[in-house]
């Protein structure tokens, strides 16, 4: 099914609005009138449009924010949690490491160990560049990674 | 300079409004605006910068068949296309004059590591960056 062109200038329109605002909540009613889409199609056509639905989108740009926060400031990871648009940290805990395969404090370390030489790339072309490439979801990746360890030891078995 | 970048063009859905935009909110002016039956040679350029000119096209024929033109107006409106800069002196004073000129800003300016940028995108979906160097900056 071919999108036509307004269509997804319109949709563009939603996925540059959770851009500007990451940590924001983005009901679908308020996407889809950013859009003029029904929200009952919003979803769905997003999705068609840029690969992933829209709250999933949202996630990558939240985690790629904490990660840049985590990796530029000082600030505490609660403070970064909430910055970010999280209620709480146990959540923005545990989808960081679904997502990143480590903890925020591990990211922070990590991120000071290596001084890359950022300065060529715009910084604002360089946070989307370093967004999260989140192709399955958050829990399906959890799921996968406990199949992945369950599965292991099973093959030691002779 | 004798050598160096004289065309860079993006894809635009309708080449009037391009020019409305471009030359009316902008403030680019237009430097060739040529016609060769159904195609039209489009470009312009910065006021500060006429050495480079900024082509306005049409995906179609001859250049592109049908199916292909419709697929580049649908990426360019995606937001596909790769990101476009420009420098500017003054990143907020920018961006306030251009606002109120009614253009579409997707990036309120931020600062960061001494220098200010901020983004907007074109009635096609192309999008563009905007940034202050830090003024001790040699060019």
């Amino acid at each position: 099914m071919n999108q036509s062109p307004e269509l997804l200038r319109r949709l563009l329109r939603a996925k540059d609005r959770m851009d500007a605002h990451p940590d924001r909540d983005w009901p679908v009613e308020r996407l889809a009138g950013i859009s003029a889409v029904s929200p009952a199609h919003f979803a769905r056509a997003f999705k068609l449009a840029f690969g992933l639905p829209p709250h999933r989108y949202l996630l990558t740009r939240r985690i790629e924010r904490a990660a840049a926060l985590l990796r530029d400031t000082d600030a505490a990871i609660i403070d970064i949690a909430l910055q970010t648009g999280w209620t709480s940290i146990g959540t923005f805990g545990r989808i960081f490491r679904d997502i990143t395969g480590e903890s925020p404090g591990e990211c922070r370390r990590r991120a000071r160990e290596v001084p890359a030489p950022r300065n060529l790339i715009p910084e604002c072309v360089l946070r989307a560049v370093e967004r999260p490439d989140l192709k399955t979801a958050v829990l399906e990746k959890r799921r996968q990674a406990v199949e992945a360890t369950l599965a292991a030891p099973a093959k030691e078995v002779p | 300079m004798n050598q160096g970048i004289e065309v860079i063009g993006v894809y635009v859905r309708d080449q009037d409004e391009a020019v409305d935009f471009y030359v009316g909110k902008l403030g680019f002016r237009v430097q060739a605006d040529v016609r060769n039956g159904d195609y039209r040679w489009l470009t312009v350029q910065h006021p500060d910068q006429p050495s480079v000119q900024l082509g306005l096209f049409r995906p179609g024929p001859p250049v592109h068949d049908a199916a292909t033109a419709d697929a580049l107006d649908r990426l360019v409106a995606k937001g596909a296309m790769p990101p476009l800069v420009m420098k500017v002196g003054d990143c907020r004073a920018t961006y306030e004059a251009l606002s109120a000129q009614g253009v579409e800003f997707v990036q309120e300016p931020i600062s960061r590591y001494g220098q200010v940028d901020a983004g907007f995108r074109d009635p096609s979906g192309n999008g563009w960056k905007m940034i202050e160097r830090p003024h001790k900056e040699t060019p």
